[in-house]
């Protein structure tokens, strides 16, 4: 089976800080990850690999530090590592973003299942993976929380607000995967020596059947206008009281006074 | 000369670090309090490669280096120094023998399975009377024909009960004194081999320490390790490259005392400001900063060397000593930097340094460790 | 859009740590910007020497805009009727119409949905496009988006929101792609841009960290999906009408490649926490998964459902379904209550937009108090039983 895995390097958004100062994104010290999500992908291709026999190859759009997250894939159990790169990528929405990673995978050739992570941490949009099933016509399958192949046919349990939708359809599909899908390997020591020394093809915008037109910047139909910063929630009132019953009491009265019940 | 790691090395470093802060740290204070080996845990943490770091591939290994497993030591012993005891034990003081004394039989049946983490090995040379002194150790082997049979006891036995391979020594011959000892591989499950007591420890009590009791064990020459006699030296050696891993835990424990004190100090507020900027506790932590990275370079030289095929005991000896001496220290000043909050069980810098002080006692007590450095200054 | 470093630019480097996309580097004494630029602007009112630009490049790929016309909201039906989200999307779409000075249309597709209409119509619709057939009996990504395209390409709106739900998230960028327009995910504010006369998608990004507000300048229509919860619903008035257009069904059986086989329930009560008015959730500080019995008891006094921290969804006390937070679902009810939940930031980030949030933990310190209007330091097995009590005294009385 063949399977390719999207991933993004992210900044770890957990780890951004905010200066009270001038109110502005500190990003300084932030640390480089691969998305959280995408190691939920990468492990289930991994165990798909180990149940059914195949070949796992990871896909990065994104600058050539990505390679780190590249290789921590490899680390963990993938067989080949691909980014795409070309400062005439730079600043894509989903749309050329997807359009791009749709043409890198036209060019791997043969596949049966594509994972995403649900979405980037950084970004929160989830569009990327539907709209490379859609330049590649192909299903798509998100909020995925379990995954079984039989022969060409795939199972899976799709996360819905209230309930699993449990889903079959014939191969080839492209899986979004959430968070409860597994829990993802950490890289091994003959994972890492492997990782380090393997070569990671790079695929630029001449290596693609592409538009220049719908690449990067260019070829995004969004358009960022303004940046800025939310207000910050303050801390309100803290009852401290000896009692438990005491600081019930409290609380209820505050609410009742705010109006809330 | 370059002292950054290589990338290898630095993803390796990562992955532990990631792995601590994730799966060690948040139970460390429990498998303190609650004085148990977490075997689970264990597994899984082996399961990242780290028992196979200093072997060869044929061996099971990933057949990198020392200075990598040194460093793994140190990382891993930074969010639970009990784990990298568990870990050393294992892996200096068990496998590293069998693979440089071994017979090729004798490796591929107890050094594969203990580079792969299948099974977790134990070091049997301490007994009640014979700590430093180890010709003084009653445990004796008698040939009997094809096999030897073994009537004595070891105690401070860090993993024992949980290890599934033991090195341990034993008089084949009184008369001889160091001369008579013999090195032998023996397994959990053996006729005659059981546990004794199980010690309550000061720290590191997410390790395991038993004593070995040998009562009419018969143990096949083919599990003898080394020729008969050649089992002092053999020791010895062991607990030279052994030290090193003892210098790498000090070096994770004052770490993280380190870490402790610096963010705790910049968070506690008195007298209107951040403790840290007291000058009087900035030179304090500048003092532990710079021990702590004298200790580091020393003990990486100590695996540096040993990776190069240099000698390597006087080195291993100042690593050791010189990093659980700067470990006591600096756990000691850690916790002064807390105050009343470090000597109480809700921050971590006490259990650190109730961890550090073992660093100055085993494998060789700092003392010995001196008459190490010294012997070979004066020779 | 583009950014552009001019030689007046001196490489002070001030410009540099201000970029939210870690896009600026100094290099041979000059600013330049790296492909991560999304050309935001945020850099160029920074820089003292005045040598950033932000120009507009010309786009070849254009369409005439002023073929679309008219806002249309889709309204999703889930288990037979329509989600909240639809109606607050209604009343957004109204004033956008407004606005723009053109008609807001409601999209209904299902089976046996026409019913809605007179909703749709009520919460500010003037038009319905309604699509009926037994292939929508359930959501599929396949018919659904097929249904939208083909009505999109018919009668060319100029602007579509959608409810940010699974469903919608899971049709929207499909619908987009295939139509080759912009949509924005997730969207809490929207506005019409005076300037441009665009709509401006306002979004968070970057983990709740900064807000970005989005523009589809070229292309139509311009897509966006919107988080529920965020707009109050307007109130229907049911003497209103209008027009339906029933659309026949583009969709045949064999459009549709994926079959719905089984529904697997694995919530305590609902967890649609995303539309719930009232969440409570619990977290480590419970102790022991029977101890989540309490903060049931509290969130059915309260008439509220139950949220989890991934502490306790990792550790198996309850479904991922449940758990509120960058890994699990989204939340901004109007009130909500974190019961031992320590406050990381992977938590705060699914529900720091809450209206109220009320806090019980023991350790005064734990930072979920640093965003909790109300605090209670105390152990929340005790707690818990005492506010249920005073729910249930509340509820009788009313």
């Amino acid at each position: 089976m063949d399977i390719i895995v999207c991933i993004k390097q992210v900044p770890d958004t957990t780890e951004v800080k905010i200066d009270p100062k001038t109110n502005t994104l500190i990003r300084q010290g932030v640390p480089s990850i691969v998305n959280p999500f995408d190691k939920n992908a990468v492990e289930a291709a991994l165990r798909l690999k180990e149940q059914h026999g195949g070949k796992v190859t990871v896909l990065s759009m994104g600058p050539p530090q990505a390679n780190d997250a590249l290789k921590e894939c490899l680390a963990m159990g993938a067989d080949e590592a691909i980014l795409i790169s070309d400062r005439a990528f730079g600043g894509a929405d989903t749309l050329a973003t997807s359009y791009t990673l749709a043409a890198a995978i036209r060019k791997l050739g043969h596949y049966d299942i594509i994972i995403c992570g649900k979405q980037a941490i950084d970004g929160d949009t989830a569009q990327v993976g539907p709209e490379i099933a859609e330049h590649l016509g192909i299903v798509q399958l998100t909020y995925i929380a379990k995954i079984e192949v039989n022969g060409k046919t795939v199972r899976v349990n799709r996360e819905h607000e209230t309930a699993y939708e449990v889903i079959e359809a014939k191969l080839p599909v492209l899986i979004s995967a959430v968070k409860s899908l597994n829990v993802p390997r950490y890289p091994t020591v003959k994972g890492i020596l492997r990782a380090v020394r393997a070569k990671i093809g790079v695929y630029t915008a001449k290596d693609l059947d592409v538009e220049p037109d719908c690449l990067g910047l260019k070829g995004s139909a969004t358009q960022v206008r303004e940046i800025f910063t939310p207000p910050q929630r303050t801390q309100g009132i803290l009852i401290r009281k000896d009692s438990a019953g005491g600081a019930v009491e409290e609380l209820m009265q505050k609410l009742t006074d705010a109006k809330i019940v | 000369m370059d002292f950054e790691f290589s990338e290898e090395q630095k993803m390796l470093q990562k992955v532990i670090r990631e792995f601590g802060e994730k799966e060690v740290a948040p139970g460390a204070a429990e498998r303190d309090e609650k004085d148990y080996f977490d075997r689970d845990l264990f597994h899984r943490i082996v399961a990242l490669g780290l028992t196979g770091i200093c072997f060869p591939e044929e061996y099971g290994g990933a057949g990198w280096d020392t200075l990598t497993y040194i460093m793994a030591v140190e990382e891993l012993s930074k969010y639970d120094n009990g784990l990298g005891v568990t870990l050393s034990a294992s892996v200096s003081l068990c496998a590293w023998p069998i693979f440089a004394f071994g017979t090729e039989e004798q490796k591929q049946k107890y050094l594969r399975p203990l580079a792969e983490g299948k099974t977790l090995g134990a070091f049997g040379l301490t007994e009640p009377n014979a700590g430093t002194d180890a010709a003084s150790q009653t445990t004796v082997a008698v040939r009997d024909g094809d096999h030897y049979i073994i009537n004595g006891s070891k105690i401070f036995i860090t993993n024992a009960g949980e290890a599934d391979t033991y090195v341990i020594f034993a008089m084949t011959d009184k008369s001889k004194g160091v001369k008579g000892i013999t090195g032998f591989i023996i397994e959990k499950g053996m006729p005659g081999f059981t546990f004794g007591k199980r010690e309550i420890k000061m720290g590191i009590h997410s390790s395991q320490t038993q004593e070995l009791v040998f009562q009419n064990l018969v143990v096949p020459e083919a599990n003898r390790l080394g020729d008969e006699g050649k089992g002092f030296k053999i020791a010895m050696m062991t607990l030279d490259g052994g030290r090193i891993g003892v210098a790498a835990q000090a070096l994770g424990i004052a770490g993280a005392a380190l870490d402790e004190a610096v963010k705790y100090s910049k968070e506690r507020v008195q007298f209107g400001r951040a403790i840290s900027k007291f000058q009087a506790l900035g030179f304090m932590m500048a003092d532990m900063s710079t021990a702590l990275e004298a200790s580091r370079l020393l003990t990486y030289r100590a695996a540096s060397d040993k990776d190069h095929g240099r000698p390597y005991s006087t080195s291993a000896a100042m690593a050791k000593m010189f990093a659980s001496d700067a470990a006591m220290k600096i756990t000691t000043d850690a916790v002064q930097i807390f105050g009343g909050y470090g000597y109480i069980r809700d921050y971590p810098v006490e259990r650190l340094m109730r961890d550090a002080k073992i660093t100055q006692i085993y494998e060789g007590t700092n003392q010995v460790q001196r008459m190490v450095v010294s012997g070979a200054l004066l020779r | 859009m583009a950014i552009k470093f001019t030689d007046a630019c001196v490489g002070c480097g001030a410009c540099e740590p201000k970029c939210p996309f870690g896009a600026i580097e100094i290099k041979d004494g000059k600013a330049q910007n790296t492909a991560a630029c999304t050309a935001c602007g945020a850099c160029v009112d920074i820089c003292p020497v005045g040598a950033i630009e932000r120009i507009e490049e010309k786009r070849t790929i254009t369409i005439n805009k002023d073929d679309y016309k008219g806002v249309w909201v889709y309204m999703e039906i889930a288990d037979g009727k329509p989600r909240n989200v639809g109606f607050e999307l209604l009343g957004q779409g109204r004033s956008l119409a407004d606005t723009l000075k053109q008609e807001l249309a409601a999209v209904i597709i299902g089976d046996g949905v026409s019913k809605f209409a007179k909703d749709a119509f009520a919460y500010g619709a003037d038009k319905v496009y309604l699509v009926e057939g037994a292939e929508y009996k359930n959501y599929n990504t396949d018919g659904y988006t097929k249904a939208c395209v083909e009505l999109i390409e018919n009668y060319k709106p100029s602007v579509m929101l959608i409810g940010a739900t699974n469903d919608g998230r899971d049709m929207g960028p499909r619908i987009s792609c295939r139509l080759h327009t912009g949509l924005t995910a997730d969207c809490t504010g929207l506005a019409i841009d005076k300037e441009t006369g665009f709509v401006a998608w306002t979004r968070p990004t970057f983990g709740g960290n900064i807000m970005a507000t989005i523009l589809c300048p070229d292309q139509r229509p311009q897509m966006g999906t919107v988080r529920p919860n965020v707009f109050k619903k307007p109130v229907p008035d049911y003497s209103r009408t209008g027009e339906i257009v029933k659309e026949a069904s583009p969709v045949k059986p064999d459009d549709i490649r994926t079959k719905l086989v089984n529904i697997i329930e694995a919530c305590i009560g609902s967890c649609n926490l995303e539309e719930a008015d009232i969440i409570v959730s619990g977290g480590r500080g419970l102790g022991k998964p029977e101890n989540l019995k309490l903060v049931e008891n509290l969130a059915e006094a309260m008439g509220g459902m139950i949220g989890a921290s991934r502490a306790i969804v990792d550790a198996g006390w309850i479904d991922a379904l449940h758990q509120v937070g960058q890994t699990g679902k989204t939340v901004a009810p109007k009130i909500y209550v974190a019961c031992g939940i320590s406050g990381a930031i992977q938590h705060l980030a699914g529900m720091s937009s809450s209206d109220v949030i009320i806090a019980v933990n023991k350790d005064p310190e734990a930072p979920i108090f640093k965003i909790a209007d109300y605090g209670v330091v105390g152990d929340v097995n005790e707690v818990l039983p005492l506010m249920t009590e005073e729910f249930k005294k509340i509820r009788a009385a009313k």
